[in-house]
């Protein structure tokens, strides 16, 4: 069933493509199948991940950016993440609102996906999703995180190159020197560059910049835009295609690349160790006498930590 | 692996009218019962819907129109999904909706309409308990 599902989609098939992103995202038990049928297509999309915080325009600029990759030839997919609420399990996804333009574009695929529960500022399938959108074929793959803070750092490791939408509303110097999403964006961007502000912000982050020794040979370019007006997008555009190049002239772009896999299958065993151990515990298979004894405070976690996984298989060093 | 079901639906404005309050009152009561909501904004051609619904491969669309023009625009709707082989999903309507041309857009594949006076709890409950079972 997902081999034909698979084909399906390698023949262009867009209802397929979207069936398999949701047994992607809903963790489907065919999720190794169809990734072994996808795997070998892979490597040929850029992926660009687009995050700054919450009304930065992100999906404004991520709206024009596709809008001059159709002109430039390229075929455009992109994930757009939205949060999904603690409290019910359920979304709203807007960002497709500000991308109408592309609706009937068969050269752009839009996806719309709830965080679900993941807080690094993607959900945990995006990845997955990456790579059946690389499969698919197309050229150019955009990912737009959730409104993100600081640290939320989830897209470096899925993207190529990372932009940073920031406004001029975004911080002084102080703030700009923070730790997180700062160190380590390839782009800045401030969008709403009319607005107050933006000419010291971009002096503040290009100081900053300066001083922070770049081991890659790569300073990254603070750039401004105004989405709405269509103004710097071809430059943003552009210093994408710089950094990529970059990336590829200097072998960069593979060990970025290798790194995010690595990455991608310890997030994966972590992901799917803790849930196999953790329904085994609660559905009390094993260890059911030790989690009676925590709670009762006659046993301390650390101790029954390194039972259970000594238990489980030999686990624990 | 455990696998996570969520009902996705998309809220869709089709024709020209600009008055999206109860699309978004619904979408976000459709949110707290735990649903994911697509919301794609106002006076969208039904051939936007259907692509929109395609890629994001929704279980439900509910469509929303208050400018009279449901009875073209809804099952034009329907119609599209089908040519695109997305029979399977569930399409309902809202806005106002006069109680005669109810039957006329159930035979063309609305299934329910929820017209003036509807209980948003009421719409939540039919979309859980119709949305379709995907494997």
């Amino acid at each position: 069933m997902p081999v034909e599902l698979v084909e399906k989609m390698l023949t262009g098939d867009q209802r397929a493509l979207a069936r398999l992103v949701s047994a992607v995202e809903r963790q489907s038990a065919e999720v190794p199948e169809i990734m072994q049928h996808v795997t070998p297509l892979l490597g040929r999309a850029y992926c660009v991940g687009i995050t700054g915080p919450p009304g930065a325009g992100k999906s404004t600029l991520t709206d024009r950016l596709i809008a001059h990759a159709r002109q430039q030839g390229e075929t455009v997919g992109i994930i757009a993440v939205d949060p999904t609420s603690p409290f019910s399990g359920g979304a709203i996804l807007g960002d497709r609102i500000r991308m109408q333009q592309h609706y009937l574009d068969a050269g752009v695929y839009i996806r719309s996906m709830a965080s679900r529960g993941h807080h690094g500022g993607l959900s945990h399938a995006a990845k997955g999703v990456i790579k059946l959108l690389d499969a698919f074929g197309k050229d150019l793959i955009l990912v737009e995180t959730v409104g993100v803070g600081q640290t939320e750092l989830d897209v470096v490791a899925a993207a190529d190159t990372t932009v940073l939408i920031l406004v001029p509303e975004s911080g002084d110097a102080i703030q700009t020197i923070k730790a997180g999403i700062m160190e380590i964006a390839d782009l800045f961007v401030i969008n709403k560059a009319d607005r107050d502000g933006a000419e010291r912000l971009q002096r503040d982050l290009q100081m900053m910049l300066h001083v922070r020794h770049a081991s890659d040979g790569w300073c990254p370019p603070v750039l401004s835009t105004q989405a709405h007006q269509d103004l710097g997008i071809v430059e943003l555009y552009e210093a994408i295609t710089t950094h990529r190049r970059k990336l590829s002239e200097t072998g960069q772009l593979t060990t970025r690349r290798r790194q995010n896999r690595r990455q991608e299958l310890l997030d994966l065993l972590q992901q799917q160790l803790l849930a196999a151990l953790t329904a085994q515990f609660e559905n009390g298979e094993t260890h059911s006498g030790l989690l009676a004894q925590v709670e009762e405070g006659t046993v301390d976690p650390y101790t029954a930590v390194q039972q259970m996984l000594v238990e489980s298989g030999g686990l624990w060093r | 692996m455990t696998t996570v079901q969520r009902i996705r639906v998309l809220i869709a404005k089709p024709g020209l009218d600009g008055h999206d309050r109860g699309a978004k009152v619904l979408a976000l009561a459709l949110r707290d019962a735990g649903i994911e909501v697509i919301y794609t904004g106002l006076r969208q051609q039904p051939e936007q819907i259907a692509a929109a619904a395609i890629q994001e491969d929704v279980d439900v669309v509910g469509l929303s129109c208050l400018s009279g023009a449901h009875n073209v625009l809804f099952p034009r709707v329907v119609e599209l999904l089908k040519e695109q082989g997305a029979e399977d999903v569930l399409v309902v309507g809202g806005g106002t909706i006069p109680e005669h041309d109810i039957p006329g857009l159930q035979a063309n594949g609305v299934q329910a309409l929820f017209g003036p006076g509807s209980s948003i709890a009421d719409i939540v409950d039919y979309i859980r308990e119709h949305a379709p079972q995907r494997s």
